[in-house]
């Protein structure tokens, strides 16, 4: 579809001089060399700078094996969280009419809005020790901030609108068609999302999924706020690479921080192939 | 590949092929809303309130020294300032890298594409540590330029240059969609009736990217002005000096400054609103005059 257009914009007189062509290109291609490329390269190494030994053994690291855990728990926990709760709000927003819509939507974006620092100090005031449930919580014993909870909780309000934002559009643009012949047919309710709907909207909900999960994963402002920073129990991956960095341990803070980053180019992998899926379909 | 279908437009196939359904047809609609309401509060709206309802405490005084003092006037200038360089940067770079992708073929184009969005999906902290040992005076950028007498890393440049970085893929996905379906016939007709190219990129062009390009414009500097983890790295975080708001927030919090921390909050809170409406008026304005072309973040 890109190419046709792409096609048909430069055939007639509309073709831009070949070296204002070459001037624009190389411009795209020095601005993404220069923020995107060379800091991408200088990750991977600065990470093997002291060679392949102590890259393994930096990220085989105790500290750091206990970070990749509780990063893997937290995004287990928000990820079907939020993939849930977008599931919900594009089958509320795309198959009714309703009053306050607009609004609703707005409400769903707003945590991109909100700085992720803002993200966890709400948080600490909530449930913090000197927060609005704070005492009632330490009365009963339940310790969410400085501990595992809260950092399940920031990540899962930073994360909360990425499922949603993907599925909605495409659920709109799946009509409500063969659901309704479904639900002519005698399907229920559930039987028409499973086996209707969610079939129709997969590649959108896998991307969102996706894209959740590599925030999840790499959240730092909002973690960093609620975690306390105790070693080995409330440290995620990218609260590791900081620690590794203040204590000048550079080398080791790049070998976790490739983990990462190889995390955010499978993800950009994932994106293309989704794209391309949604196109072939 | 940019989702144009204004909310109205399903609901009024599902309104017209059953009149009866002036909700819809389709069961789940109590359940759908009541869970979304109520997740919805639980994680967004409780949490937010709470800031709003803890500020209360401060009274007007304290919540005016904290917010009007001049550390805090420094790190608004600083934060503010470096987010408004930085999206201005990314409007200017953003506009020709979307003209780029829509309009030419070159080999690696996909490829090219496909890096725009590696700063969303590049957690933070990485780019923070990484961008600092590029720009640090020994780095593979900082030695040749801090022999020229400009200092990035550690310095106010440094957190535009972070901020760059995050806001970069917003003017490029938010103008390449529109370029892409801007009328062809428009522009071969400006071409066909005389129009020099540069007539027909001011008239024809401009007109239709400008709102796009400014939402851009908005998403990068909102993006920017809460941005923390690449900065904290870059910024060297000197207080009057390099320090942005969030951070200062975060020291509030650590000396167990609560009130302080809440009234900042409360001040960054009621900018990125303010962004918000700014952000959702450009996009309404699209709906109404560009009909197709909507933005997408």
């Amino acid at each position: 579809m890109r190419g046709a257009k792409v096609v048909g914009a430069q055939t007639i007189a509309l073709r831009d001089s070949p070296w204002l062509r070459r001037t624009l290109i190389a411009v795209t291609l020095g601005f993404l060399a220069l923020f995107v490329v060379i800091p991408i390269a200088a990750v991977f190494v600065e990470a093997l700078s002291k060679g392949i030994g102590s890259y393994a053994e930096a990220v085989f690291e105790p500290e750091t094996r206990a970070a990749i855990k509780l990063t893997l728990i937290t995004a287990a926990i928000s990820v079907p969280l939020n993939l849930v709760f977008g599931v919900a709000a594009a089958w509320l927003i795309c198959k009714y009419k309703f009053p306050g819509k607009s609004a609703l939507l707005t409400l769903i974006d707003l945590p991109f809005s909100v700085s992720p620092v803002i993200s966890g100090l709400i948080f600490v005031l909530l449930l913090g020790a000197r927060g609005v449930f704070g005492p009632w919580l330490e009365d009963h014993d339940i310790k969410i901030i400085f501990a595992v909870p809260g950092i399940v909780l920031a990540t899962t309000f930073v994360t909360f609108p990425f499922v949603a934002r993907e599925v909605i559009p495409v659920m709109q643009d799946g009509g409500n068609d063969e659901e309704e012949q479904a639900l002519t047919l005698g399907a229920s309710g559930w039987q028409i999302l499973f086996h209707v709907t969610l079939p129709k909207v997969r590649w959108g909900l896998l991307y969102g999924i996706v894209l959740c999960n590599a925030r999840a994963m790499g959240e730092f402002g909002a973690v960093s706020v609620v975690s306390g920073h105790i070693r080995g129990h409330t440290n995620t991956i990218p609260l590791q690479v900081e620690i590794l960095y203040n204590e000048y341990n550079i080398a080791a803070a790049f070998s976790v921080a490739s983990i990462l980053t190889l995390l955010a180019l499978g993800t950009l992998g994932a994106k293309k192939l989704v794209e391309h899926r949604r196109l072939a379909a | 590949m940019s989702v144009a279908v204004a909310p109205p437009t399903t609901t009024a196939v599902a309104g017209n092929t059953r009149p009866r359904g002036n909700r819809g047809v389709l069961p789940g609609f109590r359940l759908s809303l009541g869970y979304t309401l109520t997740y919805l509060s639980l994680i967004v709206l409780i949490p937010l309130a709470g800031l709003v309802f803890k500020s209360a405490d401060l009274g007007w005084t304290g919540f005016w020294e904290a917010v009007a003092s001049p550390r805090a006037l420094a790190a608004y200038r600083l934060t503010f300032g470096a987010a408004f360089a930085a999206a201005a940067v990314n409007l200017v770079f953003g506009l020709v890298t979307a003209w780029v992708l829509a309009r030419y073929d070159f080999p690696g184009k996909g490829f090219i594409d496909a890096l725009v969005d590696l700063p969303f999906a590049l957690p933070t902290a990485v780019a923070g540590i990484s961008l600092t040992a590029l720009y640090a005076e020994n780095g593979w950028l900082g030695r040749f330029i801090e022999p020229l007498g400009l200092k990035v890393a550690f310095a106010p440049t440094g957190v535009a240059i972070a901020m760059i970085f995050v806001g970069l893929p917003f003017v490029v996905r938010t103008v390449q969609p529109v370029l892409l379906e801007i009328d062809i016939q428009m522009e071969e007709a400006a071409a066909t009736l005389g129009a020099t190219r540069l007539q027909t990129a001011f008239r024809v062009i401009l007109p239709a990217i400008t709102a796009p390009a400014l939402t851009g414009l908005a998403l990068a500097f909102a993006r920017a002005v809460g941005e923390y983890g690449s900065i904290v790295f870059i910024s060297g975080n000197m207080p009057m000096k390099t320090e942005i708001v969030p951070l200062l927030i975060v020291t509030k919090l650590e000396q167990f400054d609560y009130p302080g921390a809440t009234a900042l909050a409360l001040v960054m809170l009621a900018a990125s609103f303010v962004m918000l409406m700014i952000i959702n008026g450009l996009q309404a304005w699209i709906r109404r005059h560009g009909g197709e072309g909507e933005a997408r973040k």
